[in-house]
């Protein structure tokens, strides 16, 4: 093999152009991000100075734009924002002067957990009830799980955390999201209730097309001849579900709580926000409110890189669990 | 007149064979009733107008749905916020689905730099949480109403590229289509005649379920307050408003819940619906 013919080899490697595709897409999202965001100039200054930027002297305004970098050309100011992105700071929050890189080091933890806590709520509900509804598909069992996922799904989760809310903290007297947050390492019974709720009603969320997929990975698997091989040749019943079925089953599962981990993430703005949890949701909604674009630019690019990493994830986990894809 | 046995049967006949279908075309028609009855202003009150000496009433025979703190009629503003929600929703999934089925079917059928052009970008607005990405642009944009519309519209519209896509690829590459090429038919002919048909069915189900997906995010938006603004009535805003009186007012907070909850599970239940109607292999007859 010639030289060239293996530089070429590497470069066409699966691995290799699966990184090339990440770092182009991810190009391309920044683009997007500073062109969404950054096409109204002059609305930071609005931002800081509301009703009292008519007052400014047209001098005042061309200082102020100097000041927040937004009298460059659109290319200098893209440049500019990856600068700081790539550099670690992220740009400043002009309101309070911290770089959002230390507010996102503070919040991105917090949204991580309750991602997590959400999607292990939300797998082990969903499988339950998937496998629950798929062993007598046509039950009255069947329809009630087939009801509750069609009811996770088309309740918004504000409305399910507002009812939360409502419920427990005005009739129980208990709630635990009214202190300020707490840190798992500080004291983990504190932050497992504040976790609780924003979590189950991100679980839900998730469990309602879990359920939906497991049910009709399940009945298909079934069918299926080696199940039936199994069966016929003595296997127990048990260890023909888990082994033989639930196994077979897990790939479009695996897959479907992927795809969801986006609207996850999406729902961590919504339920942060109503339980007060100070994570990316709450960052980004606050820096909306305050028109701080920096802060919004570099958190919505970062809720971008999450999600392409846990697509990434989702590749390696489909991988390990299907041992036709190796090569 | 006697109906020929051998006609194959309308989609209208396969839709009616689903329960879940009918169930859903019931529960959306009444939605889509009542917003009528908001759009030709049949409201038993105004929306907007306060009497506080109504004020926090339960539900009874002159406030059907109760009153909020200021006294105004929760009935008539549920069904003009679903009046606003169903108007923002159906413009949204129109221009997603008209600009989403366009790119497609030209990205699948041309091919090359194109393809790989909208592919890439359709990647792009894959990478955002829908809502995050809806409210990065309604906070660019304003909060009237269309500007929510064109916010959800690009949310959506790589959903419609992709289903589009997916099956012109397919019969792209067909016998038939592969001869009416070499027939010397014209392009235009090919994608009328052979690759719109085929995508037809996806995208009409796709519409429901993107339908029942923007009425989440518009409300999601509002009750976020970035969608429709105060007074207006909005399910999303109305929820957030009933929030610290849901306590001693839950009507507040229920009628417009269990609104948006109807109308999404009736889109749903129509999609159901629709996908067995339109995919022969799932039909049972």
């Amino acid at each position: 093999m010639s030289f060239g013919e293996r530089i070429s080899r590497i470069l066409l490697s699966p691995l290799v152009l699966r990184i090339s595709s990440i770092l182009t897409t991810l190009f391309g999202i920044s683009i997007f991000v500073f062109l969404v965001l950054r096409v109204i100039p002059g609305d930071s200054i609005i931002g800081a100075f509301g009703i009292e930027t008519g007052v400014l002297t047209p001098d005042q305004i061309a200082e102020l734009k100097v000041y927040y970098g937004i009298d460059k050309s659109l290319p200098m100011q893209y440049l500019s924002w990856m600068q700081s992105f790539l550099s670690g700071n992220m740009g400043y929050s002009y309101s309070t002067g911290i770089s959002v890189a230390s507010l996102t080091a503070k919040s991105l933890p917090v949204t991580v957990e309750l991602a997590l806590v959400g999607t292990i709520l939300g797998v082990v509900m969903g499988i339950a009830i998937g496998t629950f509804s798929a062993r007598k598909p046509g039950s009255i069992r069947d329809f009630s799980g087939q009801l509750f996922g069609l009811l996770a799904l088309a309740v918004p989760g504000f409305v399910l955390s507002t009812a939360i809310v409502t419920i427990f903290a005005n009739k129980f007297h208990y709630f635990p999201n009214g202190y300020e947050f707490v840190r798992p390492w500080e004291d983990p019974w504190m932050n497992f209730q504040q976790m609780m709720f924003p979590g189950l009603v991100l679980g839900i969320a998730v469990a309602a097309p879990v359920m939906r997929t497991t049910r009709s990975a399940l009945l298909e698997t079934v069918d299926k001849d080696f199940v039936r091989t199994a069966i016929g040749k003595g296997v127990k019943s048990r260890r023909v579900q888990t082994r033989h079925i639930l196994r077979n089953s897990l790939i479009p599962i695996v897959t479907m709580t992927g795809i969801q981990f986006g609207y996850l993430l999406g729902g961590a703005v919504i339920v942060e926000n109503i339980f007060s949890l100070p994570g990316m949701g709450r960052q980004v909604l606050y820096a909306i409110n305050k028109r701080e674009y920096a802060t919004v630019q570099s958190s919505v690019m970062i809720f971008a890189i999450l999600f392409i990493t846990i697509n990434v994830i989702t590749d390696l986990v489909y991988r390990k669990i299907d041992p036709r894809i190796k090569k | 007149m006697k109906r020929d046995p051998l006609k194959p049967k309308g989609g209208l006949h396969y839709y009616m064979q689903s329960t879940s279908g009918i169930v859903g075309a019931i529960l959306l028609l009444f939605m889509v009733i009542v917003s009528l009855c908001a759009v030709f202003g049949w409201l038993p009150h105004d929306p907007l107008e306060q009497n506080v000496q109504f004020a926090m009433q339960g539900p009874n025979s002159h406030f059907w749905f109760g009153t909020d703190e200021f006294g105004r009629d929760v009935f008539s503003r549920t069904l003009d916020g679903m009046r606003r929600s169903l108007t923002v929703s159906i413009s949204a999934v129109s221009i997603a689905a008209f600009i989403g089925v366009v790119l497609g079917i030209l990205s699948g059928y041309l091919g090359r730099w194109l393809d790989q052009l909208i592919v890439r970008l359709s990647d792009v607005i894959f990478a955002f949480p829908a809502i995050l990405l809806a409210l990065a642009i309604v906070s660019t944009l304003g909060n009237s109403w269309f500007d929510t519309a064109l916010a959800i519209a690009v949310v959506y519209t790589p959903i419609f590229i992709r289903v589009a896509r997916g099956p012109v690829l397919t019969v792209k590459e067909m016998d038939y289509v592969k001869v009416t090429r070499i027939l010397g038919f014209s392009s235009l002919r090919i994608l009328r005649k052979h690759i719109l048909p085929n995508v037809t069915a996806p995208i009409v189900v796709q519409v429901a379920l993107s339908l029942s997906w923007a009425i989440l995010t518009e409300s999601g938006l509002s009750f976020l307050g970035l969608g429709t603004q105060p007074p207006n009535a909005s399910l999303g805003l109305m929820v957030s408003e009933a929030q610290p009186i849901a306590a001693f007012a839950w009507w507040a907070l229920f009628f417009p819940s269990a609104f948006i909850t109807v109308v999404v599970v009736g889109l749903n239940l129509v999609g159901d619906g629709l996908r067995d109607a339109l995919d022969p292999a799932r039909r049972s007859s």
